[in-house]
C-alpha cells in the first residue's frame, strides 16, 4: 500500500538516519516529495511510503518511538473556487491527475488523495488562485 | 428559402426568433439536414473565453487645473502609453514593470472594471498651453471620461495544440508544457468557437454587433495577423491559426465575470476576454456551417519545445476526450481556455436575442480575402535563410 504522510522530526532526531532505517529494516520504498530539514533543528518531510501494510505500521511505530510525529497528509493544496474560471491550465500541468477537467461539466475537480504537492499548479494558474498550506497540516 | 437580416431582426423584435447555441445546433445536425435547420433556426450563438494578449483599453482621464500634457504616465506604477494626446492613454494588456512582472496592464483593466481606485502619476515637460509638469492623483472607472476596450487581435479562428518534446518544462502562453510529451494544451472552444461557425466570415465583418465581456461590442476590422488562406480540411475549416477580429466595447459596462487578468509564469501578462458572436442563419449554407461538430474540426499539433515543429493533426473530439495519440504515443490533453465560460457566454447571448434585447447587424464591409502572414526579416539574416 502507498501512504502519504508528513514526518515531523524533533531537534534531537534530525541528526539520526531514521529514514534510512525505514528502507533498510522495514523495506519501505520512500519517495520524498518535500523536505524542510536541517541537522540540529526540527524538520519536516513530506513522503510517500510504499510497503505492505504490516511493514508500514511497524516502520511508522519505529519512527514514533524515536520522537517523530507522523501525520497523514490531508489536502495540502487549496484554491479559490469562487474566483476560478475553469480554464484548465492547472489540470494541464497536473501530471498526478489530482486536478482534472473534462466531461460532462468541464469544471475543475480536485482529488487531494492524488496530489503529490509538486506545486506546478501554483505556477500554472494564470489567476494565481492556488495556495499551499504545509505547516497547518502537521499536528 | 433565404432570410434577410431585417427579417431575422423582425422575428427577434416580436420575440419569435428561434435561437440555439452552436453546441445545440451541432447536436441537432445529427438528426436534421442543413435545409431543415435553416427552416427552423434563425440565429446561432457562439462563445469563447480565452487569454488574448492583443487586448487593451483607451482611457481619457479628463483635464486637471492647471492642465498637463502627459508624456510619461504610470498607473499603479505600471508604465502605460504616453503617446496619445494630453490626457489619454492606451493600457496594453501586457504592459508591466519588469521588476514586478505578475501585475500589469490586464490587471489594471480588471481593477478598473471591479471599481477599484488606481494611482495615476504623470509627467510632462510643461508647455505654454499645458504648464503643469507633474501630477499624482487617483482615478477610477467612474471618474474618467471614457474607458474603451479595444483589442486589435482576438477570437482566433482555431489555434494550434501545444506540446513539448524536450527534457525540460516549458512555460508558455499555452500554459506549462511538461517534458517529453507528458501533456498537450489546446485553447479553442471547438464547435462553440465564433469564427469556426462562419469560417469564411460571410456574416462577420466590420460593424458586427457581438457580446464583449458582458456587454455589447462591435467588430471594428479584421484582426491583426488575419490569415485567410490557411489550409482548410474537408469541412472547410482552417487547420490552425487563421482569421482574427478586432473588437471594441465600453469598458464601463463590462463585467469582471467575462474579463480577467492572467499571468503566465516566465511568460508574462495576458487578458481573458469573453466574446460571443451571433450567426444569422440566412440560408441552407449558413445552416451547414453552424452544424460543424468537434470531430470535424481539425487543428495542428506543434512542438513548442523544439522550434514550433509541426508534429501532426488532431480534432477537437479527440482533444476533449483527454487523450490524443501522436506517432503511437498517448498524450494527455487539457484545455487552457474555459469551456464553462464559453458556454455561459453563448447562453447569455441566446437569452438577450430571445428576449428581443439584442439585434443582429449586417456587416458594412466584409473581411478581406487572399491574405497571408509576413515574417519579420532580420537585417543580419542571410537571404538564404527562410522562416516558416
Amino acid at each position: 500500500m502507498i501512504k502519504k504522510v508528513v514526518l515531523s522530526f524533533p531537534v534531537d532526531a534530525t541528526d539520526r538516519s531514521l529514514t534510512y532505517d525505514l528502507v533498510k529494516i522495514y523495506d519501505i520504498r520512500i519517495n520524498i516529495l518535500k523536505a524542510e530539514i536541517e541537522a540540529g533543528k526540527s524538520g519536516k518531510l513530506l513522503v510517500e511510503l510504499d510497503a505492505d501494510e504490516a511493514a508500514l505500521a511497524d516502520g511508522l511505530s519505529y519512527l514514533e518511538s524515536n520522537g517523530v510525529t507522523v501525520s497523514l497528509l490531508a489536502s495540502k493544496i487549496s484554491y479559490d473556487k469562487e474566483r476560478c474560471i475553469n480554464c484548465g491550465n492547472c489540470a494541464s500541468a497536473c501530471f498526478a491527475k489530482a486536478l482534472t477537467i473534462g466531461e460532462p461539466d468541464w469544471e475543475l475537480h480536485f482529488n487531494p488523495e492524488k496530489c503529490i504537492v509538486c506545486k506546478l499548479c501554483l505556477k500554472s494558474c494564470p489567476l494565481k488562485l492556488f495556495r499551499i498550506e504545509f505547516a497547518d497540516n502537521i499536528e | 428559402m433565404a432570410k434577410s437580416y431585417s427579417e431575422i431582426n423582425d422575428k427577434i423584435k416580436s420575440g419569435k426568433a428561434v435561437v440555439l447555441t452552436a453546441e445545440e445546433v451541432s447536436e441537432l445536425s445529427r438528426s436534421l439536414s442543413p435545409k431543415e435547420i435553416a427552416q427552423k433556426v434563425d440565429v446561432v450563438t457562439t462563445g469563447t473565453f480565452g487569454a488574448m494578449c492583443s487586448s487593451g483599453a483607451f482611457i481619457n482621464f479628463g483635464h486637471a487645473s492647471p492642465p498637463i500634457r502627459m508624456e510619461k504616465i504610470e498607473l499603479n506604477g505600471i508604465r502605460v502609453s504616453g503617446g496619445l494626446a494630453a490626457v489619454d492613454t492606451y493600457i496594453g494588456a501586457t504592459d508591466c514593470n519588469p521588476e514586478r512582472p505578475a501585475y500589469g496592464g490586464a490587471h489594471l483593466i480588471e481593477d478598473l472594471v471591479n471599481g477599484k481606485k488606481i494611482t495615476l502619476e504623470a509627467w510632462g515637460k510643461g508647455t505654454d498651453c499645458y504648464p503643469r509638469k507633474h501630477i499624482r492623483t487617483t482615478i477610477a472607472l467612474d471618474s474618467v471620461n471614457e474607458a474603451i476596450l479595444y483589442n486589435p487581435r482576438n477570437a482566433y479562428q482555431n489555434y494550434n495544440v501545444a506540446t513539448n518534446s524536450t527534457d525540460r518544462i516549458k512555460h508558455t502562453y499555452m500554459g506549462t508544457l511538461l517534458p517529453r510529451f507528458r501533456n498537450a494544451a489546446y485553447s479553442t472552444a471547438g464547435e462553440l468557437s465564433p469564427l469556426i461557425n462562419d469560417p469564411e466570415c460571410r456574416t462577420i465583418g466590420l460593424g458586427t454587433r457581438i457580446f464583449l465581456c458582458g456587454t455589447e461590442g462591435y467588430v471594428t476590422w479584421n484582426g491583426t495577423q488575419f490569415h485567410s488562406t490557411k489550409e482548410v480540411n474537408a469541412f472547410g475549416i482552417p487547420t490552425g491559426n487563421a482569421r482574427t477580429i478586432a473588437v471594441i466595447g465600453d469598458l464601463k459596462k463590462m463585467s469582471p465575470d467575462f474579463l480577467r487578468a492572467a499571468y503566465y509564469e516566465k511568460y508574462g501578462i495576458s487578458l481573458f476576454v469573453g466574446i460571443g458572436i451571433p450567426i444569422p442563419i440566412l440560408d441552407e449554407e449558413m445552416a451547414r456551417r453552424v452544424s460543424i461538430r468537434n470531430e470535424q474540426i481539425e487543428t495542428t499539433i506543434i512542438d513548442y519545445g523544439a522550434g514550433n515543429r509541426v508534429l501532426g493533426k488532431t480534432n477537437y473530439a479527440a482533444l476533449r476526450s483527454g487523450e490524443i495519440v501522436l506517432n503511437g504515443q498517448k498524450i494527455r490533453t487539457a484545455p487552457v481556455a474555459s469551456l464553462v465560460k464559453a458556454r455561459e457566454i453563448a447562453d447569455r447571448l441566446k437569452e438577450w436575442i430571445a428576449r428581443g434585447q439584442f439585434l443582429l447587424s449586417e456587416p458594412v464591409r466584409p473581411m478581406p480575402v487572399g491574405t497571408s502572414l509576413r515574417s519579420l526579416e532580420d537585417d543580419n539574416t542571410p537571404e538564404t535563410c527562410s522562416h516558416s
